[in-house]
């Protein structure tokens, strides 16, 4: 549904306050808008009404006017047009703004109403909250504090339905609490265009069920988890880890492509349990790519880089970073610097510092995969824009890396720094690297970090804070969700180190940094990492309109008309 | 056996009764410091000190059980510990002092034990001879004199410990046993003007107020308690007070200056702090009984010679007019007194709580010292009616 | 509320000298002297335990040997000094108690840091933790006083459980009230 540009503005009363709503708009949403909560369970914003939970019901008028004359009826007891109320409820999900509308949410009939949803739904509930991955964000839980009864006048047997059926690899359904709010049908339907659930049978006996033979595994099966409102999907990656109630929410961003899904993610002292999608209307609406909420899995892999290492022999920080400027001293003039699309806007900054300290030529890395036309882009580096941003790169990066290889064949590249790029898959040969000592800054191990002369090991995107720039050219940010583990450096750190090493001075914190950020960079004008809004700045893209991106269309995103077609 | 130790060396005689002090003073006050914890716990309705037992003791029937509930091997536990535990000393402190302070104590402690006399025995003329380690004629006032310079070592303790606890305390310590020395000396005084009739060779001997305790006829044997009670009471207090005991023990007061003069002591050089007040107390005791309780005389108006001469003519036995039985006789007796008066302070302090320091003061000054006054003056006169008459 | 101003009774002159005072609290002192011991001689002698005792906190099986906890982690939650630590689990689907799901892989309680204030039990929803008559903890280290799960169910034995709902369950689901 695409909102007219101008919408037009209708005056709604909700529970006797005025407030001017967009024409049609849903009920629910402008009730929110007077901070008024109407309990929902199958609404979601983002989804197809249906109407079949029925906890959303409200009282509703409209202005009365005569029949005949169309004129306005009015009340003598308040000098007021008369309200004709209709006498039975109405679903607030399904009920849309227009002139004049009134609606009452607090009356007796609509708390009965509410109650009365509720003990129907908790007859055949399993009331296993103690064992339910859901319990401490479940709007059952929710509605029942608030419209439950408290004891059940249910004497005969509850229905007993499947409790542990794999819809698919990643989540697992417990009929027993499905309220068949279909929610997760019409995502699958709508969203993930992968229509394979269903309710099969009727009454109480209804089902959530896959179409025979399929399986609930396309790449955003999770998302159906995160708007089940009770505990009857869950995902298989976090149950029974860890309950809710203990986690810490951080908001993050999924570093997997240029679309830069905004994220939570959920911690408990320094570990990560799971990752959830983030709201961003502009971005990633609430929805977020399985395939990124298994990347909290790398701050703890097992080959994760944790020793500072000059030589191949276990190092500091310091004595490695000295052994770098000596290294770019015996090579002055002959540095290549193998940047990153994975870096951070700050990062790409100072090693953009580095490469002008050191002349050395800079290169970047593309990653390309096919686009989902979903939330997974094409490019499947998070911040190549940010490289063009900083100037770091001038053009668009290619997978390879002939120019480098050329050069070194060529003896003019004596030193390669690479930040976290693996030189081997990027197209460098053995002798090619034989030829040059590589610098290597990176948080897991690789062939690159197995041959480098100096490892410096740093931190992956939830152990740090900072900025991406997707596909739209938006400038996102992200916070520290854990602290870094132990021997690991912050890139920020290792870079302006680096940067000192060569007898430049460059911060490292995220303040100043942003300052002399905004100074020297003109596209950033005068944001501040603190002023950044969660949801996103949209930069002037306009330098580089010309560049082709490899991105296709995906969800709030339409690539500019030139753009070259997506390669495979 | 006697004449070989009178034919002795007086150095060896010397070493040999001091050394006979010691040996006999330091298991007393272990005694008492085990009986006051007895005390105290029965009074709180609590067993006390009943677990430490010698490892084979145990099999010992009924005995082993018995001192094991009383508590005997906790006394040894605690000399054992007292020797053998660290002996810390803060950076802090002036060490010679420090180190001086215990040792400085025990003297007064040891000496004034010397000069009071526990018992009697009769020669052969039938003349009470006092059992005392020197018979000095000065008697009362040695004590006296000697005794008032264990506050010397409370000061030094303070002083040595460099620390605000110990110094307050033993401020504390100084100014109360001035303050009370007076009135203790004065309710003396008319003991010593009773037995010292004009006329008589004048003495300050307490075998002497003793055997005036002794004296045939109803005025005679009176003890001296019931001639003159306010006299007792004030010494009793004061005796209190000179002992640092509760509730007089300013210079400790645990609950307002952790442990007074000895905060900064630990294992054997407090133990000698510890012994010194219970030696201390022993010797007031003694003194207290020679005065006023009529010294190793069984009973008032029953003095030693009549109970002899009476256990003479009951049993008949020779051996009971030995001067061997009546001088252990005459021991026993006093020292039994001596554990009732101890008692008697022991029970005092687990039922009275401490005073506060100005009230202590008061009591000494503005209380004690005119009733002091007063009643030597009452009893000089009176004395002075009755002796010329 | 008024205030009211009390003239104290000045003392008497007996009363003045505190002696009567000391007197009578000498004859309390010595009457208790010959009183029996009250104190109890604590190894030997043990305190009868009154119901609802809070000592350390155990965690009880059910009479047919199930483990009660299904690791909600409530009583972690509540814990107010944090001295519940549960790694939750699950139970495989082929296990006799498989219609629990949930059982708690390691529940570790610091007896360093618990204070006996039954909140977790309160707290419980499965009635699987209990402050039972154990009241003497000691150990020589800090490890040996957490208290790991299966010495939790050893100090917590086996308590009647009057709702047996997860046989319950089970029975429902076999007698075939399903679909
Ligand atoms: S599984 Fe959850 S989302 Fe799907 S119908 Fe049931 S309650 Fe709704
Ligand atoms: S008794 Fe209180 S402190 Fe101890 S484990 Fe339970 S909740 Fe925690
Ligand atoms: S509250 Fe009860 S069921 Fe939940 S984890 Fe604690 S002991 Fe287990
Ligand atoms: S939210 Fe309106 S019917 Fe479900």
């Amino acid at each position: 549904m695409i909102a007219p540009a101008k919408p037009e503005l209708v005056t709604v009363n909700i529970d006797g306050k005025e407030i001017a709503v967009p024409k049609g708009m849903n009920v629910i949403e402008a009730a929110r808008q007077v901070g008024v909560d109407v309990p929902h369970y199958c609404y979601h914003p983002k989804l197809t009404i249906v109407g079949n939970c029925r906890m959303c019901l409200i009282e509703m008028g409209l202005p009365a006017v005569d029949p005949a004359t169309k004129a306005p009826v009015m009340d003598p007891a308040t000098g007021k047009q008369k309200i004709n109320w209709i006498p039975r409820p109405q679903i607030g999900c399904a009920t849309n703004a227009s002139a004049g509308l009134h609606i009452r949410t607090q009356t007796p009939q609509v708390k009965d109403c509410r109650e009365g949803v509720m003990e129907f739904l908790l007859i055949n509930h399993p009331l296993d909250c103690p064992i339910c991955d859901q319990a401490g964000e479940c709007k059952l839980q929710e509605q029942s504090t608030g419209y439950g009864r408290g004891y059940s006048r249910f004497i005969e047997q509850k229905n007993v339905k499947p409790k542990r059926t794999l819809l698919g690899p990643r989540v697992m359904l417990d009929d027993e609490r499905c309220i068949l709010c279909s929610r997760c049908i019409r995502f699958s339907k709508e969203i993930a265009k992968d229509d394979v659930l269903g309710f099969i049978d009727r009454g109480s006996y209804s089902t959530l069920t896959c179409y025979p033979g399929k399986k609930l595994e396309n790449n955003y099966s999770l998302n159906t988890v995160d708007i089940c409102p009770v505990g009857a999907l869950t995902s298989t990656d976090f149950r029974f880890k860890m309950r809710v109630w203990f986690l810490k929410q951080t908001n993050s961003i999924d570093p997997e492509s240029s679309v830069g899904a905004n994220t939570v993610a959920w911690s408990r002292e320094g570990v990560i349990y799971r990752l959830t999608p983030r709201r961003n209307d502009e971005v990633n609406d609430t929805w977020m790519a399985d395939s990124g909420r298994v990347l909290y899995k790398a701050v703890t892999a097992a080959d994760r880089l944790t020793a500072v290492k000059v030589n191949g022999a276990d190092s500091a920080l310091d004595i490695a970073v000295h052994a770098a400027g000596e290294l770019f001293k015996s090579a002055a003039g002959a540095v290549a610097i193998v940047g990153s699309g994975r870096s951070t806007v700050e990062e790409q900054f100072l090693t953009k510092k580095l490469a002008t300290a050191l002349s050395a030529s800079t290169h970047l890395v593309s990653r390309v995969g096919q686009g989902d036309k979903i939330l997974v882009s094409a490019d499947r580096n998070p911040n190549v824009r940010g490289a063009l941003v900083t100037g770091l790169i001038p053009a668009l990066p290619t997978a390879q890396l002939a120019a480098l290889g050329t050069a070194i064949d060529a003896g003019q590249v004596k030193t390669v720094v690479s930040v976290g790029e693996d030189l081997f898959a990027a197209g460098l040969n053995a002798t090619q690297l034989a030829k040059v000592a590589v610098i290597y800054l990176g948080t897991h191990a690789n062939a690159t970090s197995g041959t480098a002369k100096v490892v410096l090991p740093t931190l992956t995107v939830f152990e740090k804070s900072g900025t991406f720039v997707n596909q739209q050219f938006r400038l996102q940010k992200f916070l520290k969700v854990v602290p870094g583990v132990s021997g690991a450096t912050d890139d920020l750190v290792v870079l302006s180190k680096l940067v000192a090493a060569t007898g430049g001075a460059a911060p490292s914190d995220l303040n100043p940094l942003w300052k002399a950020l905004s100074a020297e960079v003109p596209a950033l004008g005068t944001v501040t990492f603190a002023n950044l809004p969660e949801t996103g700045l949209l930069l002037d893209a306009t330098p580089w309109a010309a560049l082709s991106f490899v991105e296709g269309e995906t969800l709030h995103f339409k690539p500019a008309a030139q753009a070259a077609v997506v390669t495979a | 056996m006697f004449d070989f130790f009178f034919n002795l060396n007086p150095v060896i005689q010397g070493l040999i009764k001091g050394l006979a002090v010691i040996l006999v003073i330091f298991p007393l006050a272990g005694a008492c410091s085990l009986a006051e914890r007895k005390v105290s716990a029965w009074m709180q309705g609590r067993p006390g000190p009943n677990r430490a037992i010698v490892p084979w003791f145990a099999y010992v029937p009924f005995l082993g059980r018995f001192l094991q509930r009383l508590g005997v091997f906790h006394l040894m536990a605690d000399g054992a510990k007292f020797l053998f535990k660290e002996e810390p000393v803060p950076g802090h402190v002036n060490k010679l002092y420090f180190v001086l302070a215990p040792a400085l104590a025990m003297m007064p402690a040891f000496t004034t034990v010397t000069v009071v006399p526990f018992g009697a025995y009769f020669d052969g003329a039938g003349h009470a001879i006092p059992l005392v380690l020197a018979n000095v004629d000065v008697g009362l006032l040695a004590v006296f004199a000697v005794s008032s310079l264990g506050v010397y070592s409370l000061i030094l303790a303070g002083w040595a410990s460099n620390s605000k606890y110990p110094f307050l305390g033993s401020v504390r310590a100084s100014a109360q046993l001035i303050s009370y020395e007076l009135s203790m000396t004065l309710s003396v005084v008319p003991v010593f003007l009773w037995i010292n009739a004009p006329g008589t060779p004048g003495t300050m001997s307490l075998a002497k107020v003793v055997e005036f305790q002794s004296l045939p006829g109803f005025w005679g044997g009176t003890w001296f308690i019931f001639l003159m009670p306010l006299s007792a009471a004030i010494f009793l207090i004061s005796l209190f007070a000179e002992t640092n005991r509760q509730p007089f023990d300013m210079p400790e007061s645990e609950s307002d200056l952790v442990g007074g003069f000895h905060t900064e002591y630990g294992a054997f050089k407090w133990s000698l702090f510890f012994v010194a007040e219970y030696s201390h107390m022993l010797v007031g005791s003694g003194v207290f009984t020679l005065l006023f309780l009529g010294g190793w005389n069984p009973l008032p108006w029953l003095p030693l010679a009549d109970f002899v001469a009476w256990l003479h003519s009951l049993g008949g036995a020779a051996f009971v007019v030995h001067p061997l039985f009546v001088g252990v006789l005459s021991i026993a007796l006093f020292l039994g007194k001596v554990l009732v008066v101890i008692f008697f302070f022991m029970w005092v302090r687990w039922t009275v709580p401490r005073f506060r320091y100005d009230q202590v003061m008061k009591l000494g000054w503005q209380k004690l010292l005119p009733l002091a006054i007063a009643n030597l003056i009452f009893y000089a006169l009176a004395i002075a009616w009755v002796q010329t008459r | 509320m008024a205030i009211i101003p009390l003239e104290r009774k000045p003392l008497s002159l007996a009363e003045r000298t505190y002696l009567p005072a000391i007197l009578s609290g000498l004859k309390t002192t010595f009457a208790r002297l010959l009183r029996p011991i009250e104190t109890m001689e604590y190894p030997e002698q043990r305190p009868a335990i009154p119901p609802g005792y809070r000592g350390v906190p155990t965690l009880v099986k059910d009479p047919n040997g199930r483990e009660k906890c299904v690791s909600c982690q409530l009583c972690e939650f509540v814990c107010p000094p944090k001295a519940i630590r549960i790694t939750p689990g699950e139970i495989p689907a082929d296990a006799p108690t498989a219609q629990v799901e949930k059982a708690p892989q390691a529940f570790e309680i610091d007896m360093l840091r618990c204070i006996y204030c039954g909140l977790c039990q309160e707290v419980c929803p499965e009635e699987a933790i209990f402050l039972q008559n154990q009241y003497s903890m000691s150990g020589y280290t800090r490890a040996e006083m957490v208290n790991h799960k299966d010495r939790l169910y050893e100090l917590g034995g086996t308590l009647p459980d009057p709702h047996l709902k997860w046989d319950k369950k089970k029975a429902a689901a076999e007698h075939g009230n399903t679909h």
